[in-house]
This record gives structure tokens, C-alpha cells and sequence, in this order.
């Protein structure tokens, strides 16, 4: 690799536009300048400098800040599409999509879910942009940080007097004899709390290093947080089910592979008092109906090490909690959420199997509406078999009695009644909510309506994800480095004494008037004179220009 | 305790107005102008600056009775939320004044502090109780922090519009000038909408419409202000109104078009007299005034902010946020709408710390990107909530 040997005697590497330690212009573009592009301290970069192989136009495509821009944009602009009209997993799930969107929207609607976008944010086309922001992450910085590292490192004390005159901040005086105003600079700027480098009669007070690292620091953060989105979709990582489960009853918790069972003791949901005074107009308003709570009262249990697969798990209780919306149980990785309920659902059905004649009661049967059994058998010679059994009951296209789900949420029963006059064949009715009709001509015998029980039944959400601690750990360096990089800057004074005369130069990354307010001080107690913000004077001298352009 | 905090608040609105106009003072007062024509050291500028802090002062008074009395941080809807977003760009301003010393911040931050405080009056007023999702305490550890955030981004934005007043060639006319001043036009339509709605409710009027909705269902629907547009086959069944000119199709919620082609028609006549009365665009009036304002420093203001800012938005608008719905809602991202525009946010100040800090997109430039950035955190507060339902549609 070609070398560019500074006159200080510093090897730089090939592609550098500023020597790394002492500032001097190498190339004839920094000679030109009038001021030096201090972004990245001009030094050589990857990017800037090697363009031959793929490799290296891969790598410079994405090291340009410019197409980071264009991902971060075109990522903008992608994602507001989306929120156009909902996402799919927002509409209600009794609908087929492409109907959906079409009924709700229109012909929008049509477009929206032909194109995608109702998916948007899993189509390829989104994930590869949010890739390619990732890899432009990883080159850009890169790219910048390692040389910057260097440049940052063996700055010298010393400075080429053509980089001082190139800084944006640039004085000189003559300095009267006697005086030694470098180390009175050295003071004031030392209680500022400077970093002071001293090299004969050349002084350099340093500030802030570190926020230099700042975009770097949050960029490996970011890259960390999208890996960790990207394991999700590594089996074993990311666990979301949903389980419905009645009160007093125990369901297994899925996604643990029958490790844990979760039983729901009580489900609840408790309104706001309507006569509370302090939501009284609130309540008016919604029509006083505000629910203040969803909760479960749960038990979750673990299956006994040993147990025969097939047989009644032994279960061993493991947490016992009450589960409610913003407050999940967790559970060895594992946490289950209130997310849903139903109230009411029908569980146990009584009927009563009646002589329509006498009007008496040959006996009762209670029905479990989720698992029936056959045959009831009432004695004295009287049973009930259920012939069919619908438990969300309909008239399907044909005209034929059938259910629409499992269910019980309108339950019909076809029952086949056997008593001592109608022993062989039995009778036959059907028996539904609001529904009691003899099916093959006039029967002696009824089933008549009794009574039913409830049960509420809780939903909730088991998640498990492992994917959480690589989130959290970029976003709180992501934090970190956007903190480090925003809230602090990097500046430097250069103090140069050369043939009776005091060169001084300023630099910051960013917020200048700070370092305006420390070469106003070394102003006021060092007697050095504030030098002159070359920016801002060209920028004067132009709308000065402008105007009297203007004027004429 | 609701009627004080109400009060408190009311006290603060009427010191962001004494605060806007002695700051306007210090800026246009031509007798303190130095040399160089910065407006420094004068007393009015310090008088204003007292007059914010009190108003902030009030505000926090405001914040804390009213929490003290609905038991819940008062951020849970629009009138509270929004009211804590004039109120962050209060605290916002008092953080930048006290390093850049700037009245002419002051001169436009203020009034649209009051803006924005009077724009959430409009909403229901009254505490209402939370519903289960809002119940945790990162209710206002997330809110409060992506407030501030935005309050601290929305100062960046009122030094890039002082840039643009300050800088923009009224002289050649064009896109720019046509921008700025529809950026002038935006701001007075909300206090149209505003001033209409008080104006009609001083008076007390209402009106009640039967009308057919998309359901084919007979309803009913209350306007708060005179129908020009009325809804699907609807009927007044209230006296003492006129009838309205034109009925809407059922997929319209009339009462919102309504008050739309009311707030317009006001914002056009309001415009109208003030434009009669300067007998130029307003942002061209405005720019004599601020001769004095350095460019640069409004630049690096404005930039100041946005540094200052997207840090506190990133934290309280995504990860605070991160965090509480992986509590609440399961999942830390699910691609709720308001998420989404939070990201697009984020997004957007990331574009522009990047292209300020290596494309050079200093001073005009950037300055539009500062009204951009503001127009999204707006749209965000207003459409998403209001038009686009989602898990964050609390008004």
C-alpha cells in the first residue's frame, strides 16, 4: 500500500487529504480549500479511496451516507403506507381479508390488499429494505470509525500552519513582549475542563472526545437490536399462542409442550362505580358503562417429573396469581396475558324428561354441553339418548340442522326418549334454545327446560420471547451512544507561538457557539482576540451582496 | 380541585400572552437594537422570559392538581395530552432560552404554545376514569417523556421557521414564499377553528339532526356548530336553526365535514382581513421585525434542539413505549398505526442528523426539514388519533 509521507514525517496512508497528525494539506483539493473539511479530520477512507473489485463498490455503495439516507427515507415512506388502512392482523377475523378490505374501502380498499400493503410490514420487499439498512449500518461505520480512531489518536500537538488558517475559527495576533498569553490560555481553559497537550510552544486543549463515538456506539446498538428481531424466526425463540380457559377447569399451556398447565379459579371484569363523583360527567358521556378491570385468577402448574404419557398428568402447582391487563404471570420464560373473555358461556344444561299427559317428572338429566354423555339412563325403566347434538346450532345451505362451531353457544339436541310404553323405538324430539318440537308426529313424552349454568372463560396470550434480551440490550446501547453523541461536543483550541506572533484555531463537531463562549473568555481574562468565524463572514458578506443586488 | 386545576391553567394561557407580547416588544423594540442589531440586554426580553417561567409555573400547576384530583397521570386523552404537549414546549423553550438567550424564540414560541393549549381545550374537558390498558405507571413515564420530546422537537421547528422569515427573498416570490406562507395560513386555520367553536359555545348553540347512518339505522347526531352540510337524509329535530344546504352520503361523518368547511371559510376570511390590513403576506411583514436575528444562530438553534430532542422522542416514543407494550399489548412492536408514525418520526430526525452532519444541510434546508419533521409529529397527534383508528385512538 502507497504510503503519503507528511512533511512532519508522518506516514500516511494512501487517500489521505489531511496529515493524521499534524493537519497539513496533502492533496491539491485541501489546498485549495479555503477552509478544510474537518468531518471525518480528512482522513482516508476505504470508500473514498479503492474502487476496483465488487467488493469494493459493494462496500462503497453502502458506506455512502447519502444511500443511508435513501434507505432511511424509502423505509419512511414504506412504512406510512401501511397505515393507510389496517393491517390484516387488526380487521376482524371472521372475515376472509379480500373481502374485508374490499366491503370496508372500496375499490382502495381492492388495491390495498392486491398490492400487499395489508401485510406490508412481513412482505420481502419491507424486510429487505430494513436489511439493507443493517448492512448500510455495519459499512458506513466501519468505513468512518476505524480511521477516525486512528486520526483521532495520533493527532500532534503541533500544527501545520495551513490547517490552522483552514479552521472554520481562526486568529492571530502579535504577541507584545513579556507576555505569555499560552499559559494563561492554558488556565482558562484547563478550568473549562479541557485536555491540555503542551509541545514547546504549541498548545492544544481538548474536549469531548468521546461524543465522537457516540454515532458509532449507537449504530452497533441498532445492529444488535435488529439481529435480535431477526432470531425470532429461529424455531424455539418466540412462542405466542392464545388459550381459552373456563373457570374451574384446567388446559395445558401450549407452546411448552404439555410442560405447564394453567387453570383459571375465577374470571371477572368490574365496571366503574356510576356514582363516583369524580367521573361523574366522564361516565354520562360513555353511558356509564367504563370497564376498571379484566382479571383472571390464575394457578399455573407444572407437570410431575415421571408421569406415564397418556395417563392424568400429576401436577404440581407452581405460581398462583391474579392476571390482569398491563400485569401478566410469568413463568420460566413464559408469560400469560389477559387479552380476552367471554361471559356467560353456557356449560351444564338441565332438562327434565316430563309425561305430557299427568304432567309429571319422570326424571332429570344434566348435560354437559362440552362433552355429553350417550345415554342417560332416569331409571324405572325411562332413558335419554342424545341422537345428534349441535352446540352453535343452524340450518345449514341444504335446509339440514348443523353447527357451526364446537362451541355450545346455541345448543340443539335431537333426543331419543325410551319409556316403558315406548321401549323399542323411543320417541324423538328436538329441543333448542326457545325450540321444543316432536319430530315424527305427537309424543307422550317432553323434554322441557330446566335450567342452565354459566361458566365466564378467560382468553389470554402466552408468550414467551426470547429475542428480549438482544432488544433490550441494543436499544440501551442504541440509547447510550445517541445520549454520548447529542449531549456532548468535541472541541479542540489550537495555540500556535511562531516568530512573535499567536495563531489559534477553533473546532467543534457541532454547537459552535460553545466554543464561541470559550475564545470570548480566553478573550476577557487572556487578552487573546476572539478570532474570526470564517463561515459566518462569508455568510454575511453574501447577503450583504444579495441585498445590495437587490437594492440596485 | 378540577375546577382549580382548570383555573391554573387558564392563568398560564393568559401569561404565554403577556410573555408573546413582551417579547415582541424586546424583539421589535427599535430603541434597544445594539450596533450589530442584536437585541441584547435589554429588560423586556427578561420580563417575557419571567412571564413563560410563570406560565410554565401555572401550567405544572395545572398538571399536578389535576392528577392530585383524577387519581391518573392527565395525560390520557386528547385535551390532556395535547394541553401537555404546549406545556413540554413551555418547559422545552425555557432550556433553550436559558443557553441561546433568544427573545425572538420567544416572540413565536409563545403564541403557538397558545395555540396549541386552546386547540386541546376543545376536547372533552372533563377527568375521565382509565380503561384497563392505560392502568400501569408507565402511563406517564412513556406520555410524559415522548411529550417533552416532541415539545423539545417543536422548539426546533420554531427556530427553523424564524430562519425562514428571516431569510426567504420575498422579492422573487415562487414555491418558497407560497410555503411559508402556508405554513402562516396553517397556524391561523387552527386558531379559526378554535375562536369558531368558542364563539358558538359562548352562545350555546346546538343542533340536533335524525339522520340515516351506514347502517341503514335511524340516529342521531348533535352539531355544535350551524349545518352548511348535513347528514345522510337528515332532519332537524331541534327549532331555532336554519336548514342545512347540502346533505352528505352516509360514509361521511357530516358533523366533522361540517365543522371543516366552517373552520376553512373562517381561516380564509380571518386571513383575508389580516392580509388587507398588512397589504402583504404576513411572513413578509414578520421579516422586518427580525432583521436583527442572526441566521446562524437561528440555524444553530434550531439544530440545538433537534440534538437535544430526538433523543428524549427515540426514548420516550419508542423504547419507553417498547417497553410498556410488551407489558400491556404482549409484544413490543405490532405495527399499530401510532407505532408506525412514531418509527416515521424517528426516521425522519435520523434523515436529518445525517444529512446535516455529512451533506451539509445547513440553514434554509434544514430549516424546511424542522417544519416537516413538526407537520408529521402533528399529524401523528391529530390524524392518527382522530382519523386513522388504532390502539392509541383514546379521544
Amino acid at each position: 500500500m502507497a504510503k503519503v509521507i507528511c512533511e512532519c514525517g508522518y506516514s500516511n496512508p494512501e487517500g489521505t487529504d489531511l496529515c493524521e497528525a499534524c493537519g497539513k494539506p496533502l492533496n491539491e483539493k485541501a489546498k485549495q480549500q479555503t477552509l478544510v473539511d474537518m468531518r471525518y479530520e480528512g482522513v482516508a477512507r476505504r470508500s473514498q479511496t479503492y474502487n476496483k473489485s465488487i467488493v469494493d463498490k459493494v462496500w462503497n455503495f453502502f458506506s455512502s451516507v447519502k444511500v443511508g439516507i435513501w434507505i432511511i427515507i424509502l423505509t419512511l415512506l414504506a412504512s406510512s403506507l401501511g397505515t393507510i388502512f389496517p393491517q390484516e392482523m387488526y380487521i376482524p377475523n371472521n372475515v376472509s381479508a379480500a373481502e374485508h378490505y374490499q366491503e370496508e374501502y372500496g375499490v382502495l380498499g381492492q388495491i390495498y390488499y392486491t398490492l400487499g400493503l395489508h401485510n406490508m410490514y412481513s412482505s420481502w420487499w419491507y424486510m429487505a429494505l430494513i436489511a439493507s439498512l443493517g448492512i448500510s449500518l455495519i459499512i458506513a461505520s466501519l468505513d468512518r470509525v476505524v480511521p477516525l480512531y486512528r486520526v483521532l489518536k495520533h493527532q500532534k500537538v503541533s500544527r501545520n500552519e495551513g490547517f490552522l488558517r483552514r479552521q472554520r475559527m481562526f486568529g492571530e495576533m502579535t504577541v507584545p513582549a513579556g507576555e505569555n498569553q499560552l499559559e494563561a490560555a492554558k488556565h482558562i481553559l484547563k478550568k473549562r475542563k479541557f485536555k491540555i497537550r503542551e509541545e514547546g510552544d504549541n498548545l492544544v486543549a481538548e474536549k469531548g472526545r468521546f461524543s465522537r463515538w457516540g454515532p458509532y456506539v449507537n449504530h452497533v446498538g441498532l445492529i444488535i437490536f435488529l439481529t435480535g428481531a431477526m432470531l425470532r424466526f429461529f424455531p424455539g425463540m418466540y412462542v405466542d399462542e392464545v388459550v381459552w380457559v373456563r373457570e374451574g377447569e384446567t388446559e395445558v399451556v401450549p407452546g411448552t409442550d404439555g410442560e405447564y398447565f394453567v387453570e383459571n379459579e375465577q374470571f371477572f371484569l368490574e365496571m366503574y362505580d356510576e356514582n363516583d363523583e369524580t367521573f361523574a360527567t366522564a361516565l354520562e358521556r360513555a353511558g356509564g358503562n367504563i370497564v376498571e378491570t379484566f382479571q383472571t385468577d390464575a394457578i399455573v402448574y407444572e407437570r410431575e417429573e415421571g408421569g406415564t404419557i397418556g395417563e392424568e398428568p400429576d401436577l404440581q402447582e407452581l405460581k398462583r396469581d391474579e392476571i390482569r391487563v398491563n400485569e401478566p404471570l410469568t413463568f420460566d420464560g413464559f408469560s400469560l396475558y389477559q387479552v380476552d373473555y367471554k361471559l356467560n358461556e353456557l356449560n351444564v344444561m338441565s332438562l327434565e324428561m316430563v309425561n305430557r299427559e299427568t304432567g309429571e317428572s319422570v326424571g332429570e338429566l344434566q348435560i354437559d354441553l362440552f362433552n355429553p354423555e350417550s345415554e342417560y339412563d332416569l331409571g324405572d325403566g325411562y332413558r335419554v339418548v342424545i341422537d345428534s347434538y349441535f352446540p352453535n346450532f343452524e340450518f345449514n345451505e341444504e335446509g339440514e340442522p348443523s353447527t357451526i362451531s364446537s362451541i355450545p353457544d346455541n345448543p340443539a339436541f335431537i333426543f331419543q326418549m325410551f319409556s316403558p310404553e315406548h321401549e323399542e323405538e323411543g320417541e324423538y324430539s328436538f329441543v333448542g334454545i326457545q325450540r321444543n318440537e316432536d319430530v315424527f308426529g305427537e309424543n307422550d313424552y317432553e323434554m322441557s327446560f330446566q335450567n342452565v349454568e354459566t361458566k365466564n372463560v378467560t382468553g389470554l396470550t402466552v408468550r414467551k420471547d426470547n429475542t428480549l434480551p438482544f432488544i433490550a440490550a441494543g436499544g440501551i446501547i442504541f440509547m447510550i451512544g445517541l445520549i454520548q453523541g447529542s449531549y456532548w461536543s468535541h472541541r479542540r483550541v489550537w495555540l500556535k507561538k511562531e516568530n512573535g506572533k499567536l495563531l489559534y484555531a477553533g473546532h467543534a463537531n457541532k454547537h459552535w457557539q460553545t466554543l464561541k463562549r470559550d475564545f470570548e473568555a480566553l478573550y476577557e481574562e487572556a487578552g487573546i482576540s476572539p478570532p474570526v468565524d470564517q463561515v459566518a463572514e462569508k455568510e454575511q458578506a453574501e447577503e450583504k451582496k444579495k441585498q445590495q443586488e437587490g437594492g440596485s | 380541585m378540577e375546577q382549580l386545576s382548570g383555573n391554573l391553567l387558564l392563568t398560564a394561557f393568559f401569561l404565554y400572552l403577556l410573555a408573546t407580547i413582551l417579547f415582541a416588544v424586546s424583539v421589535t423594540g427599535r430603541k434597544w437594537r445594539d450596533k450589530s442589531g442584536d437585541m441584547t440586554g435589554n429588560k423586556w426580553g427578561t420580563l417575557g422570559f419571567l412571564a413563560a417561567l410563570g406560565g410554565f409555573l401555572f401550567a405544572a400547576g395545572y398538571f399536578v392538581t389535576r392528577w392530585m384530583a383524577s387519581g391518573h397521570a392527565p395525560v390520557s386523552n386528547m385535551f390532556e395530552y395535547t394541553t401537555f404537549l404546549g406545556i413540554a414546549i413551555g418547559f422545552a423553550f425555557l432550556i433553550l432560552y436559558s443557553i441561546y438567550k433568544s427573545n425572538v424564540l420567544g416572540m413565536f414560541a409563545m403564541p403557538i404554545i397558545m395555540l396549541i393549549i386552546a386547540y386541546a381545550s376543545i376536547f372533552p374537558t372533563e377527568v375521565e376514569p382509565l380503561i384497563p390498558a392505560l392502568q400501569s405507571y408507565w402511563l406517564q413515564i412513556h406520555v410524559t417523556t415522548t411529550a417533552l420530546g416532541q415539545g423539545i422537537l417543536a422548539i426546533g421547528f420554531v427556530a427553523g421557521l424564524i430562519y425562514l422569515i428571516r431569510t426567504v427573498d420575498f422579492s422573487k416570490g415562487g414555491k418558497k414564499v407560497f410555503w411559508l406562507e402556508f405554513i402562516m395560513f396553517s397556524m391561523l386555520t387552527v386558531a379559526a377553528f378554535v375562536i369558531i367553536r368558542y364563539a358558538f359555545n359562548i352562545f350555546g348553540y346546538q343542533t340536533v339532526f335524525q339522520y340515516t347512518d351506514e347502517n341503514g339505522a335511524q340516529a342521531e347526531m348533535i352539531y355544535e356548530l350551524p349545518p352548511i352540510l348535513g347528514p345522510n337524509n337528515g332532519q332537524l329535530i331541534q327549532q331555532g336553526s336554519w336548514e342545512p344546504l347540502f346533505l352528505l352520503p352516509e360514509w361521511i361523518r357530516s358533523d366533522d365535514a361540517n365543522t371543516l368547511v366552517w373552520t376553512f371559510a373562517a381561516a380564509i376570511v380571518l386571513y383575508a382581513v389580516i392580509r388587507l390590513l398588512l397589504r402583504k403576506p404576513l411572513s413578509q411583514f414578520l421579516q422586518p421585525l427580525i432583521r436583527g436575528v442572526s441566521p446562524d444562530k437561528v440555524d444553530e438553534l434550531s439544530y440545538r434542539a433537534i440534538a437535544i430532542g430526538f433523543p428524549v422522542f427515540t426514548l420516550g416514543g419508542l423504547i419507553f413505549a417498547m417497553i410498556w407494550a410488551q407489558i400491556a399489548w404482549t409484544r413490543f412492536w405490532g405495527w399499530d398505526p401510532k407505532e408506525v408514525w412514531a418509527l416515521i418520526t424517528f426516521l425522519f430526525y435520523a434523515a436529518y442528523l445525517h444529512l446535516r452532519l455529512t451533506r451539509g444541510w445547513h440553514g434554509e434546508r434544514s430549516a424546511w426539514l424542522c417544519v416537516i419533521g413538526f407537520a408529521i409529529i402533528m399529524f401523528n397527534l391529530v390524524f392518527v388519533n382522530l382519523v386513522i383508528a388504532g390502539l392509541h385512538s383514546y379521544a
